[in-house]
């Protein structure tokens, strides 16, 4: 990551004041400049930032900040309060059909995952025992309707396609035929297409005066730029949307489109795509967003992936275990499993606040998705009297682990010392909370 | 050239000509004139950052050569603009002394590489060339259908394997049917990967190596291909995958609608990888070569 947190950042800007006394209307326009760019650094539109920016400073000026022993946090407090405010408090989820059926619109610029999208969204809908069609109306495309028959075979949803034919005809057909067999939910696919571009807009139009859909949700890509809000804005401005779905958030990117498009159209961010695979589309969090847009890192994702997958009465064994140091490689095989049920490493590295700014210094940590395998089989190859007392392994033995599990002794000898280094590592941080360390808390705030 | 590109502008041209208008219509130089600037570059995705350098070197520019009006300042800009974007880096295509030519082209995904390597296609093909596109992407549902459709339109060979089938091995048939051929360009479709999928650039890594181990000099090109609606991301997204693979250019895509492409600036600052081709709309022969005067007159236009 090119940028520092903000928190940090704002830190260092009200440490050059400290002692000073008491703080300035000045004092806080600085810090405001720090947030701005904070802000510009994650994408969001310069005159969305610049409204934005003028709506704090009043708040931010109230006497809670200037009076604060800790300004700098009290600032990020405000900020990070006023994005989850712009961004929508709460959940929202995809409208309820009362008349089936209904129709969801899938809309946006070329690339941006609509196909995809509507994949993903009738996965859920089906998981949740709802009864969708998938339709293919992105008649322009090269392959375009092909590739959402493939998706549909996959997750089990049928899709309609009557291939090149006017899209106001196709839904047409395709909700005669939703209405025979009883589907719920139309999701209907439609061409990646510009803003500006009439003749394409103009489809849009009239299939919405045709179908009067139950949802029209702007599919836009999280890495989207300045451009946000002008495609948010026409879309909307043409169409009148219901939602917007946030595709691509795996990646590294701060996501400020979110906060762009939100304030120009002030339609809920639905969904976000999270991933290529189906199951990658989670409901929009917006605390999480702000954290992620203000480069605080996505802490809350990362703890709930983790509780997802680390059973409660095992984590307290664990840690009864850590405490008293008697940590078998059992133990650590079981860790490696659950590790690897959280997805990527890469991903939940990004997710802890720092370590995204780390960035190349990540990778010389070696912390290899290949290794984790390599560990897990080497240690899948011991016996369980070995994994219980790894002092007993002697070389004879290292040659049979290693056999066994297609390493070298090597490979083995590093696994042994790791976990040896690790529990000297777990030794310290025991004696350092039984010192009575007072334990500084993972989060500035 | 860039007519399509300018007309592509001509849209949205009024708001920011009002605004640069304003910025460069009244003649006198003074710190207005630098918040403005910062506006424009900004909200053309140019970056904080770069904006802050650009705006820097600008004024002291504007120091040493004593100039105290906005048109003349305006003038300064767009030649640091022309130099930042082209320092004698050739836009052109390297070509292979002996054919086959090949080119790998890379990218996020919904960026448009399969689009680029029709228009790529068709703009050799157009010159008698016999061109031959490898279907690289075996992930993505309906991919090497899609390049398929485009072969025939664009009148190029396909070399293509089942979906789900190795990449790495369709590269390898490719090449060599490129070589027992005698074409003159192969151009090879990759699936699209976040630059942080550690995984995927491995895949992407063994690409390159494949292509390198049957013909030596090859790949002559190794595109990487940026959506200009991209934010800040396109810096790292090029940055990691220079580190993966010798990336030689940039292809801007998708310069027809409202976004300016101002992020190509913080990519070449940052990266040094120059910007070659631009895509600008949605017809096979939308694809014109970089020239930097022609592109910062039109982003500033």
């Amino acid at each position: 990551m090119l940028f520092s947190g903000l928190s940090e950042k704002l830190q260092d800007t009200f440490r050059k004041l400290r002692g000073k006394g008491k703080l300035t209307e000045k004092d806080v326009d600085s810090a405001l400049r720090e947030v701005r760019l904070a802000l510009l650094e994650a994408d969001v539109s310069y005159k969305v930032v610049k409204q934005f920016a003028a709506s704090l400073k009043e708040k931010a000026l109230g006497a809670e900040v200037l009076k604060s022993l800790t300004p700098g946090q009290q600032v990020v407090k405000i900020v990070h309060a006023e994005l989850v405010k712009l961004m929508g408090e709460t959940q929202s989820k995809i409208s309820p059909v009362d008349n089936p059926p209904g129709v969801v619109m899938l809309v946006g610029l070329q690339g941006s995952g609509k196909t995809t999208s509507a994949a993903k969204l009738a996965r859920l809908l089906k998981k949740n025992g709802h009864n969708p069609l998938l339709v293919a109306g992105d008649i322009y495309r090269p392959a375009a309707i092909k590739q959402l028959e493939v998706l549909g075979k996959e997750i089990a949803v049928p899709v309609f396609s009557l291939g090149k034919e006017d899209p106001v005809i196709i839904i047409t057909q395709a909700l005669k035929e939703a209405g025979k067999v009883g589907n719920d939910y139309v999701i209907l696919d439609t061409a990646g297409r510009l803003h500006i571009n009439e003749e394409l807009m103009d489809e849009l139009i009239r299939i919405k005066k045709k179908t009067n859909p139950l949802e029209i949700l702007l599919v836009v890509d999280a890495m989207t730029g300045q451009d946000a809000v002008n495609v948010a804005q026409a879309f909307h401005e043409q169409l009148g949307l219901t939602g917007v779905i946030l595709t691509k958030l795996d990646g590294d990117t701060r996501g400020g489109a979110a906060l762009s498009v939100r304030a120009v159209t002030n339609c809920p961010i639905k969904y976000v795509g999270t991933g290529e695979k189906f199951e990658a589309f989670e409901p929009f969090y917006p605390d999480r967003m702000a954290s992620r847009i203000l480069g605080m890192g996505d802490v809350l994702s990362l703890i709930e992936k983790a509780e997802a997958v680390v059973d409660e009465g095992k984590r307290q064994i664990l840690e009864k275990k850590l405490r008293s140091q008697s940590l078998t490689l059992e133990d650590f095989l079981e860790q490696l499993g659950q590790i690897k049920q959280m997805g990527p490493l890469e991903d939940l590295l990004g997710m802890i606040p720092g370590l995204n700014r780390a960035g190349k210094q990540l990778k010389s940590l070696s912390l290899d998705e290949k290794q984790l395998v390599q560990a897990e089989a080497i240690i899948q190859s011991m016996t369980r009297e070995e994994r219980l007392h790894p002092e007993i392994i002697n070389s004879s033995r290292r040659r049979r682990i290693s056999l066994g599990s297609g390493t070298t002794v090597q490979d083995v000898n590093r696994l042994l010392k790791q976990f040896e280094q690790m529990k000297k590592m777990l030794k310290q941080i025991n004696a350092l909370e039984k010192g009575k360390h007072k334990r500084r808390g993972m989060f500035p705030f | 050239m860039l007519a399509q590109f300018k007309k592509g502008l001509l849209k949205t041209r009024e708001a920011f000509k009002n605004r640069f208008e304003s910025l460069f219509g009244v003649n006198e130089l003074d710190e207005d004139f630098f918040d403005e600037l910062e506006e424009i570059l900004v909200s053309a995705d140019v970056g904080v950052k770069t904006t802050e350098k650009i705006i820097g070197l600008l004024r002291e520019r504007i120091k040493k050569e004593r100039v105290r009006e906005r048109s003349a300042a305006r003038e300064l800009l767009k030649k640091l603009l022309v130099e930042m974007l082209d320092d004698n880096q050739q836009a052109s295509l390297a070509v292979a002394p002996s054919p086959p030519t090949v080119y790998l082209i890379l990218g996020v995904n919904g960026v448009g590489k399969t689009t680029a390597i029709a228009k790529l296609a068709y703009r050799f093909s157009s010159k008698g060339k016999r061109v031959l596109l490898a279907a690289g992407d075996t992930f993505r549902a309906a991919a090497i259908e899609q390049l398929d459709e485009w072969s025939g339109v664009v009148g190029a060979g396909i070399i293509k394997h089942q979906e789900g089938g190795d990449p790495s091995a369709v590269i390898f048939d490719a090449v060599n049917a490129a070589v027992s051929r005698g074409v003159d360009l192969l151009l090879c479709d990759t699936a699209g990967r976040l630059h942080t999928k550690a995984n995927l650039l491995d895949e992407m890594k063994k690409i390159y190596r494949v292509i390198q181990k049957s013909l030596g000099e090859a790949p002559h090109e190794t595109l990487l291909v940026v959506d200009a609606t991209t934010g800040q991301n396109a810096i790292a997204q090029a940055r990691l995958f220079q580190e993966a693979v010798p990336i030689t250019g940039l292809i801007l895509t998708k310069l027809d609608g409202t976004a300016r492409g101002g992020i190509v600036l913080a990519v070449k600052d940052i990266t040094g990888i120059p910007l070659k081709l631009l895509g600008v709309g949605e017809r096979k022969e939308d694809l014109e070569p970089f020239n930097a005067a022609e592109f910062v007159e039109a982003l500033l236009a």
